[in-house]
C-alpha cells in the first residue's frame, strides 16, 4: 500500500491510501463527533457530524465516507462545521422525543454526550413530539422508536456480523423506521437470533434490555473487536482482557 | 454594595430543580450575602417585582398561568435563565405534547374518578395546546440543562451570573438529563 501525504488543519499528515479520512482523524487523536460510525462496521456516511471542509471541492464531505487522497487539504473544526454539527443535533433531539430524564441510556447516552461536548445547551427548532410506539414484544429486548435517531447501526451490525438481516428501514425523512423482518412485532420474527448485538450497539436507548429503567442500560462495544479481530487476525485471545 | 436582586419562579416543573438549589448547602450562606431574593417559591411573594437583577426560572410553559408569569419575568428581568431540562427542553411535562388537550383531559380527568375540574376557569389555568419549553415563549439570557441540575452546576451558573460573566459550563455540567 502506497503511502499519501495531505494537510489537515494546516499539519502536512502522512496516512495509507485506502485509509478513511475518519480513521486518520482518529488516529491522530483530532476529536470529531460521530453517530453512526461504530468501529468494525461498514460506513454509512448517515449522521453527517464528521463533516469537513475540503479546499477545492464545492461541499463538505462526510469523513467516514471519504478516503484520503494525496494533497487533500481538509479543515476539520471551522466555526461553519460546528456550527452545522450543532445544527445536526438539534434537528435529531427536535425530531422525536428524546427525554433523557426519564431514558435508560441517561448518562451512557452518545446522543446526549456529544450534544454537552458541541455546547448545545438548548435546541432552537420546535419540536415535532410524534407519538411513536415502542415494541417490547420480544421476550429480552426493547424497541423505542422515540430515541431512534436512525444510524442504522443496528441494521448493520445484524447484517455484517450476525449475518441475520433481521432489521431494515422503510419510510422517508421523519417517517423513516427501523423495521424488524417484514414489519413485524419483534416477539415474531422468525430470523432474529436474540444475539442481542443490534442492543449493544445501538447509542441511544432506542434498544434496551427489557426491565432496565432510568439510567441503568450501559452498552458493550467490545464484542465487536473480539469478533472481528478473531475473523480477519486470527486472534483469539487477548493478555490481562485487553 | 446593592444586592443583587434574585428571583427564582416555578412553572410547570416537579419542583426538584429548586430542591437542588436547597442542595447548595454552606453556599447559600455566601450566596445571602450576596443577594437579595426578591421573588422564589421559597419566600413568600404574591407579585414578581420590578427590577429584578436575576432570575432562575424552574419548568416548562404549561398552561396560562405559567405563560403569564414568563412574560412577566422577562419584563422585568435584566437576565432570565432557564434553570433545569423542564425550562430548556419541556422534558417530561412535554410528554403530552403527543396527545390533544381534550383527549388528554377526558383520559385523566373524565375517565377518571371523582369530580372532574372543569378549565379554563379561575381555578385551573387553562392548558396551552403544547408544553413549551421557556425560550420559545420569552428570550433567555442562559441555559442551565439538568434534571436537576445538580448543585454545583448551580454554583457555577449562579456564581458565573454574580460576577457578571456569561455562563460557560464544562461539557460534562450540560448535560441534558
Amino acid at each position: 500500500m502506497s503511502v499519501v501525504t495531505l494537510t489537515i488543519d494546516d499539519e502536512l499528515v502522512s496516512a495509507q491510501e485506502g485509509d478513511t479520512l475518519l480513521a486518520v482523524l482518529r488516529e491522530r487523536g483530532i476529536d470529531i463527533p460521530t453517530l453512526c460510525h461504530l468501529d468494525g462496521l461498514s460506513e454509512r456516511g448517515g449522521c453527517r457530524l464528521c463533516m469537513v471542509e475540503m479546499v477545492g471541492a464545492g461541499r463538505l464531505q462526510a469523513a467516514c465516507a471519504t478516503q484520503v487522497q494525496e494533497g487533500m487539504v481538509v479543515r476539520t473544526h471551522s466555526e461553519r462545521l460546528i456550527k452545522y454539527r450543532k445544527m445536526i443535533l438539534e434537528l435529531l433531539f427536535a425530531e422525536r422525543n428524546h427525554v433523557c430524564a426519564v431514558c435508560v441510556m441517561n448518562g451512557n447516552c452518545e446522543l446526549q454526550w456529544e450534544a454537552a461536548k458541541i455546547g448545545m445547551d438548548h435546541v432552537r427548532y420546535e419540536y415535532l413530539n410524534p407519538d411513536l410506539s415502542m415494541d417490547v414484544s420480544h421476550e429480552r429486548y426493547g424497541l423505542d422508536h422515540n430515541r431512534c435517531i436512525l444510524c442504522m447501526r443496528c441494521v448493520r451490525v445484524c447484517d455484517e456480523i450476525e449475518g441475520a438481516h433481521v432489521w431494515d428501514a422503510m419510510g422517508r425523512g421523519v417517517n423513516s423506521r427501523v423495521i424488524i423482518d417484514l414489519n413485524q412485532p419483534w416477539g415474531t420474527s422468525q430470523s432474529c437470533t436474540s444475539c442481542g448485538k443490534c442492543v449493544q450497539v445501538c447509542p441511544t436507548g432506542a434498544l434496551f434490555n427489557k426491565g432496565a429503567t432510568v439510567a441503568e442500560m450501559e452498552k458493550q462495544h467490545n464484542f465487536l473487536r473480539w469478533i472481528l479481530d478473531g475473523r480477519e487476525r486470527n486472534v483469539w485471545s487477548y493478555s490481562n482482557g485487553k | 454594595m446593592n444586592k443583587i436582586k434574585f428571583a427564582t419562579a416555578w412553572l410547570g416543573g416537579c419542583s426538584g430543580c429548586h430542591m437542588s438549589f436547597l442542595d447548595l448547602d454552606e453556599k447559600l450562606i455566601d450566596l445571602a450575602d450576596k443577594i437579595e431574593l426578591v421573588y422564589s417559591p421559597i419566600a413568600d411573594v404574591k407579585e414578581f417585582p420590578e427590577g429584578v437583577d436575576v432570575t432562575l426560572v424552574e419548568g416548562a410553559v404549561a398552561n396560562l398561568d405559567n405563560l403569564k408569569l414568563a412574560q412577566e419575568i422577562r419584563a422585568r428581568s435584566r437576565l432570565v435563565v432557564s434553570f433545569g431540562d423542564c425550562a430548556v427542553t419541556g422534558n417530561v411535562p412535554s410528554l403530552r405534547n403527543k396527545l390533544g388537550i381534550d383527549d388528554l383531559l377526558t383520559a385523566v380527568y373524565h375517565e377518571g374518578p371523582g369530580r372532574h375540574p372543569t378549565g379554563g376557569d379561575e381555578v385551573m389555568p387553562k392548558l396551552l395546546p403544547k408544553v413549551l419549553p421557556l425560550h420559545q415563549v420569552v428570550k433567555v439570557d442562559a441555559f442551565l440543562p439538568g434534571c436537576p441540575p445538580d448543585a454545583d452546576r448551580i454554583w457555577a451558573a449562579v456564581s458565573a451570573l454574580l460576577a457578571g460573566e456569561p455562563v460557560v459550563l464544562e461539557p460534562e455540567m450540560r448535560t441534558f438529563g
